[in-house]
């Protein structure tokens, strides 16, 4: 069976409508992440016990089981309990979770980088906590943490295939749906993996790039 | 809820799946060491073909790669069984990270090493044997445990090319039985008891090798 380039391009629009699906779940789903990350670090920093090992617990569980069956749980279990969303939702909660449960870790070292006299002049300074958290702590806290951020995006946006078994039509979920009618696997799969290859690549060696900068520059002094 | 009926049907399946999990990470190890180390060859065809291999299988999604050895392989006459289509997959997507653990770490050791072995008139072969590898084996660990259980959690996508694994016998329980929520808690509850464990089992790896970073897992 040879690569059919007519059938290829036929079904190529297709796929790249899917791809704007793709695309929503990705950025629907690190905007969650990062909310749900930093509100994480900020619930292990609280100080109350339960709280603190609450938290532990929930991002060591999340970390430690599959994104796969996170979804599952999340489609299959929520509406017995009245929580109706549409797949794209639950789509973007179960990402959102799962990767915010990662990202938590990330703002914990981002938060630790900073050095401890920015604490010392905000109580010496009189900062209020939200005044000390949102404009000393966080915007030194979060540059370094970018390109960290850009790794998990990435991660991220080659796990939305996965949405496909929630029966949501991104990406693989069209190709599947293609290959279905056509019988033919190898033009759909073939033009997905590529789809994917051009996005993920440029944006992996971007963020290459921007972590070398970062850190010739933290080599030639501050 | 029927814990009897459950039960022996999750073990069942986690079965498989550590199964599953120490087949693909045994050729995820020989290919993240091979081409490792076939990145800092000499030869400039070597390199690239090895850096074509890693961009690829980073660069795309797990999921569709298993689809891809699994709906497209047979279609040029390589017809793989869903086990081995599963392990080769994940292997090659997990060799490519893992390789980057290896290259990484044979960089970090020290020059003078490297400069040691060629004054002592090591051949190049038996310099990375008996000198280099062997250090670099201790920053190699950490990441790998970490490579392991994400592996672990990655394997439960073998449930959607009919592999009977944990993911896929939860499923079906939940179709014959019912019982959403008490299902696939327990699964989600077997994986993280099985992610402890490997991890437990990489520290103790660690803690063998000497100049591995204590606790440097998770």
């Amino acid at each position: 069976m040879n690569f059919d380039f007519d059938y290829a391009l036929q079904i190529l629009p297709t796929l790249l409508r899917a791809t704007v699906i793709t695309f929503q779940a990705t950025v629907g789903g690190m905007v969650l992440a990062m909310i749900v990350g930093l509100a994480l670090e900020l619930l292990r920093r609280s100080g109350v016990k339960p709280v603190v090992y609450a938290t532990k617990g929930f991002v060591s569980f999340v970390r430690g089981t599959p994104l796969l069956i996170q979804l599952y749980f999340l489609y299959y279990v929520l509406p017995l309990y009245g929580l109706s969303l549409e797949t794209m939702e639950t789509g973007i909660l179960g990402l959102g979770l799962h990767y915010g449960a990662y990202l938590s870790e990330v703002y914990r070292a981002g938060i630790d980088g900073v050095p401890k006299g920015q604490w010392e002049a905000a109580t010496a300074l009189n900062a209020s906590r939200t005044h000390t958290w949102l404009r000393i702590i966080l915007p030194q806290a979060v540059p370094p943490m970018l390109p960290v951020f850009g790794n998990y995006l990435i991660a991220m946006f080659k796990d939305t295939p996965l949405l496909a078994t929630i029966t949501l039509l991104e990406l693989l979920g069209t190709a599947q749906a293609e290959a279905a009618i056509s019988y033919r696997y190898l033009e759909p799969y073939t033009l997905v993996g590529l789809i994917f290859l051009v996005l993920s690549w440029p944006s992996a060696s971007l963020v290459r790039l921007i972590e070398n900068r970062i850190r010739a520059e933290n080599r030639n002094g501050r | 809820m029927n814990l009897t009926v459950f039960l022996p049907a999750l073990l069942k399946g986690a079965l498989v799946t550590l199964e599953a999990t120490l087949l693909s990470a045994a050729v995820a190890l020989v290919v993240s060491v091979v081409v490792g180390l076939v990145r800092l060859s000499r030869f400039r065809l070597l390199r690239g073909a090895a850096l074509v291999y890693v961009e690829i299988f980073r660069g795309t999604s797990a999921l569709v790669q298993l689809f891809y050895f699994f709906f497209v392989l047979p279609i040029f006459g390589i017809d793989l069984s869903p086990m081995a289509a599963g392990v080769i997959a994940l292997g090659l997507n997990f060799g490519s990270y893992g390789s980057e653990v290896v290259r990484a770490a044979v960089l970090n050791v020290p020059r003078g090493q490297h400069e040691a072995a060629v004054a002592l008139n090591y051949p190049p072969g038996l310099a990375m044997r008996r000198i280099i590898f062997p250090q670099a084996l201790a920053a190699m660990l950490p990441p790998f445990g970490n490579l392991l259980i994400d592996l672990l959690k990655a394997t439960s996508l073998l449930s959607l090319i009919t592999i009977g694994d944990l993911t896929f016998a939860g499923k079906s329980l939940v179709q014959s039985q019912g019982h959403v929520t008490a299902i696939y808690t327990l699964v989600l509850v077997f994986y993280f008891v099985m992610a402890l464990m490997l991890g437990r089992l990489m520290q103790a790896a660690e803690r063998r090798v000497p100049g591995a970073t204590a606790g440097g897992g998770r």
